[in-house]
């Protein structure tokens, strides 16, 4: 562990390091165009004052954006519309859900296609093609159909979310259900076992390395969605409702701010699984 | 998962062990097996005409392609043969297998790395519907036949190949079936294991009086396993030479050495040039 702290931070370091060069280069354009407004001169280091604390820089320095977080989060009641836990835990529920239907849905999908031929060759083209549309171009209709016929709020959101996920799911299980080999299904055979022997006692337990590493896919990709389907609704609320309510104002620190937040979600998400990959891959005997 | 609906219906089907008193327990005539492919037929076998009786240890030996495998998974209905006839203790083989008459192991132990050594072993067990007890009963009893008492609750990744290997055959015998099918199961461990595991299964053999049928690569392991050597040539997949072994039941492993082994095994080598001359 200790031999992986000098690395980590030297990374942190050099994007801080990139980051802030980035940030005078592109926000002094604006303190030179205000001081040439005001017809003074400015000093090289009052640029560099001035572009980390500008109100609406074009790139926020990493300061600010701590700063932003630190006051939406942990200084705000969560109730607030102010705060980002309040938003996070939207964008979050409808990510869970989107995520469980995508999931279960996935399964049952790849479920079908190992067991059936024909399943094979009419569901899985739709499911590769399904992901080929830009989910910014379905969004919106998936949204206005569902409105239409008085389902919105939570649920809109979730399909999206599920749309996104169960393709990864789908791949995934497909392949973990087909890894056992001829001679293990052979073996089977020899016993006289049924499919649905097979299925349960080799096919299922085999496909679960496969299974995980297509949750951690497939719940990023839920994110993903869920924040997407909060674009088109109008910017009510939602870590999707800050980023385009933040680009409606050019509130750049809070774009930045609810990017970053939609990250350590995504980080702690798909960790969260692997968590219980770890415990579940051990439990069956697995893990070495 | 088995709902008793299932487990009567297996019973119904499987529960009567039919074992001809007197007649072959293997009972193969005029049998043809070819495989279409894309480079056109293959004759996997070819008139192959063979009788194994109870308690016989007949070993299978040929180069690769020479259809030794096949026909073991013929006998085990998981090739269905072109034309001629098979029986399998006086039944299809497709019967036999429902009646539970064989174990099968295959050169890689395949143990599932989820299950611990004992649950492996109880795998046919809980697919046939024994009840728990049972279960537990057998896995104890056909362990320690293998010498793998005390690592009922190891991983598979836990033990060494030969282990691995012996836990598998453990699985085969856990159900009692009269015939045990063994398709290479030593080809991939190294020589001193080898020679071990060849000895103990002698001895399994000798305790359990199973008909087993033996497909290997080796000279001398047929030669000092066997009662029956059954030699093999491919192009088509065809029986050149069975030889009844002079060797007594009781072989200790330096059996290997003596004059009569070693004529044995001239006699083998022998069928197996001749069945490749022509190539």
């Amino acid at each position: 562990m200790r031999d992986h702290v000098g690395p980590v931070l030297t990374v942190i370091a050099a994007i801080l390091a990139v980051w802030y060069g980035a940030a005078v280069w592109m926000n002094a354009a604006w303190t030179q165009q205000q001081a040439a407004r005001a017809g003074t001169t400015v000093s090289l280091s009052e640029i560099l004052a001035d572009t980390m604390q500008q109100d609406r820089p074009r790139l926020p320095a990493p300061h600010q954006v701590a700063v932003e977080l630190w006051e939406t989060t942990a200084e705000k009641k969560v109730t607030s519309k102010r705060s980002l836990v309040y938003h996070g835990w939207i964008t979050l529920s409808a990510t869970l859900l989107g995520f469980a239907i995508g999931t279960g849905l996935g399964m049952l999908l790849a479920v079908g296609i190992v067991h059936s031929r024909a399943m094979d060759m009419s569901v899985m083209p739709w499911a590769i093609a399904s992901q080929t549309i830009p989910i910014l171009a379905i969004a919106p209709m998936i949204i206005v159909v569902l409105n239409s016929v008085g389902v919105s709020g939570l649920l809109p959101k979730a399909i999206i979310s599920a749309y996104l996920s169960f393709f990864p799911v789908v791949v995934g299980m497909v392949k973990g259900l087909r890894s056992p080999d001829v001679a293990q299904l052979d073996l089977l055979r020899t016993y006289n076992a049924s499919r649905a022997q097979m299925f349960w006692r080799l096919r299922l337990p085999a496909s679960l390395p496969y299974l995980f590493t297509s949750l951690k896919v497939g719940i990023a990709a839920s994110l993903v969605g869920a924040i997407v389907g909060e674009l088109p609704t109008g910017a009510v609320a939602g870590l999707g409702a800050r980023l385009l309510a933040g680009s409606y104002y050019g509130q750049t620190v809070q774009i930045w701010s609810a990017l970053i937040g939609a990250a350590v979600l995504a980080g702690l998400l798909v960790g969260l699984i692997g968590l219980v990959q770890r415990v579940t891959l051990r439990r069956m005997g697995l893990a070495r | 998962m088995l709902s008793a609906e299932e487990i009567d219906g297996f019973r119904d089907e499987g529960a009567s062990p039919v074992t001809p008193p007197d007649g072959p327990v293997i009972d193969a005539r005029g049998l043809e097996l070819v495989f279409q492919t894309n480079d056109g037929p293959v004759h996997a076998l070819n008139d192959v005409n063979l009788q194994i009786s109870k308690g016989d240890f007949v070993s299978f030996i040929g180069p690769s392609g020479c259809g030794k495998t096949t026909l073991l998974r013929a006998i085990a209905a998981l090739e269905t043969p072109t034309d001629g006839q098979l029986m399998v203790n006086g039944m299809t083989p497709d019967a036999a297998r429902r009646s539970r008459a064989y174990g099968y192991v295959f050169q890689a132990a395949g143990l599932y790395p989820w299950r611990t050594i004992a649950a492996n072993v109880k795998l046919p067990l809980e697919i046939m519907g024994f009840d728990k007890a049972e279960q537990e009963r057998r896995a104890a009893d056909v362990l320690r036949l293998v010498d793998l008492e005390g690592f009922e609750r190891k991983y598979p990744w836990q033990l060494s190949g030969g282990m691995q290997q012996r836990a598998s055959i453990a699985r085969a015998l856990a159900f009692d079936a009269d015939i045990l099918l063994m398709d290479e199961p030593f080809g991939a461990l190294d020589e001193i294991v080898r020679d071990h595991l060849n000895e103990q299964l002698l001895k399994l053999w000798e305790r359990t009086e199973k008909t087993i049928a033996f497909v290997t690569h080796s000279i001398p392991e047929a030669v000092y396993l066997s009662t029956r050597i059954v030699v093999m040539s491919p192009r088509p997949g065809r029986i050149t030479d069975v030889i009844d072994s002079p060797l007594p039941r009781e072989r200790p492993l330096d059996i290997r050495d003596t004059p009569e082994f070693l004529a044995v095994a001239h006699r083998v080598r022998e069928g197996l040039r001749a069945g490749h001359a022509y190539d």
